[in-house]
């Protein structure tokens, strides 16, 4: 039946990672853009919400919530709305614990979700993207080939978080190519000791946005990995069920940086006076605020009528799919009519504006790089 | 907690609608828009004598006019419900849609203003005997989107209302005042001094001399529906014609008006979404048919200039849709939703206009011919980002609500 509601328990969720995000985050942002370090209290303090283990079942040492991609876009544009690029670092162990919580075999749960259960933030992550301006999700050029009992993986991956500190990497590769999504296959990486044979991790990623997250290019040249590293065992994963939720929560961050940068206009636009009064109450200004409210509150729809599909089990590869190109779309117009609306102010670093425009522009450019 | 799902009950009786679409309207669809002031006489009675109309009259609100059995057994969100089978019914013909017999606009005022007396004494007609419209005078040639700038006056005659001045746009003011035993209800001000606060909806009756349809519109699009100008020329009607309360207060009565398109503006997006629908439902049967695959999924930039196209008009139509959803589902649970309504007409509005106008253009020389109906819905689709408020009214509506400014700050 028709909800727009959200649970108590999200409503919850929402405002005390929002309050965190809108605070601390928010604080954070700026200077780590600048630098490129993301703080490491601030990591320590966003992973005592339970990010992930919250959803990993008790007998591992997690909190046993049901998982829900619903909750999961509220959490990710809260965060995003604090800084995109710090949601993506503090979200990038999803990357790696909720494939394996929702699709391993007992033997890969019991193995790797206890990591993501302690005090400290768990880095790990996933390489999906490859580096080709045709990239693309159902036809990847890594590929997985069967090797005796094993898999011998070879490609190249770009915009891999945090995997310079990550152990544990989930590679995507084709396994069956021409196949779409149904060829795709993920593969767990230990690199112990940054020794893993055959994985190179590159020297940092320097994007035009993102910069506070760490990402970097990840060569397979030869890479064995043991059968059992196969993410699912014999049945494999549903890859894309995967991207779905990837989609849902990318874009719902892209939401949380539009809405950031709205209310910083629309707030600007009250104080700024120019020919004696304030500049929104210019219809010219009063517009553009009006369409980016319309435009936050119709991605947020498209992309929770998509997380609720999937919440019910259902195939949501349209729904998501559509929503994070709607929102690719939709948060870049937002974040630069911002920009635009400051003028020669949105455009200094002195104001975060052109920071959320430089990071809207990645959802058109990226997929995968955020699960649910 | 967050769902989009409708229930099997709400789905198995718009499939209702849905045969009344494909059965009773499509097939008249192309006739009636050629022959614009032609009445399908065959269609107004069935629509009439159907049960479905329960649901089709718009305004006309079954529980509280006493006819609660039918009402029963309806869905509990009453408004989503109204949007969803507007949808479904636009699909089939919007311009069809606004000609069909009801209380129209008429009956949303008489609800919205009326007391429960005048509810009954006005609204009893739209359930029996013959067909019957109600329809709303507001717009004046002085003053269309500004509608508290209406120059038409009622002067106050013993027991009468005294009314002169002129309406336009009136829609379905032809089958309302003259071409059946149903009313108008206009918009008149009884003391220009009060502004807005002086302008009250009065009920007249049809064929109340004084009361003349000097013209009927000839429009680009919804050419079912009749546009009437109508002039009241010392139109005399009765004192209790005049709803609600005949006192000037600074605040109330005119607000309270405006409040009545919280409830309309999601309907006539509906309106929208349901010609926008139809179009984007004819452009991907023909795509099927030429063997043209749209493919979900892969990287947006290996997609074809067609693929992007129809994925686009998809999505923009479910975003209109879901903002509408929320605007009806909001005054279903009494919640103030004027800054969603307006949104979901000024995003369906706009995003039907441009749907449409992209399925013609797709389709090239098929989307423009008068054989298909694709070019006939594009027509069609214009109005919904005019009426109602355009375009840029509710834009307006919408920044006032999000800045917290009055109509003095921004307009």
């Amino acid at each position: 039946m028709i909800d727009f509601e959200l649970s108590e328990e999200q409503q919850m969720i929402r405002d005390s990672v929002g309050g965190f995000a809108r605070e601390e985050i928010r604080a954070a942002a700026r200077p780590a853009d600048e630098s490129g370090i993301i703080p490491p209290e601030l990591v320590a303090k966003a992973w005592q919400f339970g990010l992930v283990s919250g959803a990993i079942p008790e007998q591992f040492g997690g909190g046993g919530d049901a998982r829900s991609a619903v909750t999961g876009a509220i959490v990710a544009e809260e965060l995003a709305f604090g800084d995109f690029a710090i949601a993506l670092h503090v979200l990038a162990p999803r990357l790696f614990a909720f494939p394996i919580l929702e699709m391993g075999t007992d033997e890969q749960r019991a193995k790797f979700l206890k990591h993501f259960c302690g005090a400290d933030f768990a880095a790990a992550t996933a390489a999906i993207m490859e580096p080709r301006f045709d990239f693309d999700l159902t036809a990847m050029q890594t590929i997985a080939k069967r090797d005796g009992a094993g898999f011998i993986l070879d490609g190249i991956k770009c915009n891999v978080p945090l995997a310079s500190e990550s152990n544990n990497i989930l590679v995507y590769a084709a396994t069956d190519a021409g196949k779409g999504f149904a060829g795709v296959d993920a593969f767990i990486i230990n690199r112990n000791a940054r020794d893993a044979p055959g994985v190179t991790i590159s020297e940092r990623e320097k994007n035009m946005g993102l910069k506070a997250l760490a990402t970097y290019e990840l060569t397979l040249n030869d890479c064995r990995v043991d059968a059992d590293a196969r993410l699912g065992g014999d049945k494999g994963i549903d890859f894309s069920r995967l991207m779905s939720e990837s989609r849902v929560a990318f874009a719902a961050m892209g939401v949380g940086v539009a809405n950031a940068a709205y209310e910083y206009a629309r707030d600007y636009a009250k104080e700024r006076k120019a020919f004696g009064v304030p500049i929104a109450t210019k219809q010219a200004i009063a517009f553009i605020l009006a369409d980016m409210a319309i435009e936050i509150d119709a991605s947020r729809l498209l992309i929770w009528e998509a997380a609720a599909k999937l919440d019910k089990g259902g195939d949501a590869l349209k729904e998501s799919y559509l929503a994070k190109n709607y929102v690719a779309a939709s948060a870049l117009k937002i974040t630069d009519n911002a920009v635009q609306v400051l003028g020669g102010h949105g455009y200094i670093r002195e104001h975060p504006v052109e920071m959320w425009l430089r990071n809207a522009r990645g959802l058109a450019a990226i997929d995968g790089i955020a699960t649910v | 907690m967050i769902d989009f799902e409708l229930e099997p009950q709400v789905v198995n009786r718009l499939k209702m609608y849905r045969m009344v679409s494909e059965q009773m309207m499509r097939p008249i669809s192309r006739d009636c828009d050629e022959h614009e002031h032609v009445k399908p006489t065959q269609f107004y009675e069935s629509m009439w004598s159907a049960s479905a109309m329960a649901e089709v009259q718009v305004g006309n609100d079954k529980d509280k006019a006493g006819d609660g059995a039918k009402a029963d057994a309806g869905p509990k969100l009453r408004n989503l419900y109204t949007v969803l089978s507007t949808e479904e019914l636009c699909w089939g013909d919007a311009g069809l849609f606004l000609s069909t017999p009801n209380a129209g606009l008429g009956g949303a005022a008489v609800m919205a203003a009326g007391t429960a007396e005048q509810k009954e004494r006005f609204l009893k007609r739209f359930r029996e005997g013959k067909p019957k419209w109600g329809a709303m005078a507001i717009t004046e040639p002085g003053c269309g989107s500004d509608s508290a700038a209406v120059t038409t006056t009622a002067t106050r005659d013993g027991d009468h209302w005294v009314i002169n001045g002129t309406k336009i746009f009136c829609t379905a003011g032809e089958m309302a005042a003259e071409k059946s035993e149903g009313f108008v209800v206009v918009w008149a001000t009884v003391d220009k001094s009060a502004g807005r606060a002086g302008i009250k909806p009065f009920v007249v009756e049809h064929n109340t001399p004084g009361m003349d349809v000097v013209r009927v519109e000839n429009k680009l699009g919804i050419r079912a529906s009749d546009t009437a100008a109508i002039v009241f020329d010392n139109c005399r009607v009765p004192f209790d014609h005049l709803l609600g309360s005949a006192e000037v207060k600074r605040e109330g009565g005119f607000k309270d008006v405006m409040a009545t398109f919280d409830a309309t503006r999601p309907i006539v997006a509906a309106m929208a979404i349901g010609v926008g629908r139809a179009a984007l439902d004819f452009v991907r049967d023909f795509l099927k048919e030429q063997k043209v695959a749209i493919r979900y999924g892969i990287s947006p930039r290996r997609l074809t200039t067609i693929e992007r196209d129809f994925m686009e008009m998809e999505v923009q139509l479910q975003a209109a849709r879901l903002l509408t959803w929320r605007a009806a589902w909001m005054l279903d649970l009494g919640k103030r939703n004027s800054l969603e309504a307006s949104m979901a007409k000024a995003k369906a509005g706009l995003a039907v206009t441009l749907i449409t106008q992209k399925a013609v253009e797709l389709l090239g020389p098929i989307g423009y011919s008068r054989k298909h109906l694709v070019e006939k819905w594009m027509r069609d689709a214009k109005i919904n980002d005019i009426f109602e408020g355009t375009q840029q009214i509710n834009m307006i509506i919408i920044a006032r609500r999000i800045l917290g400014y009055s109509s003095k700050e921004l307009n």
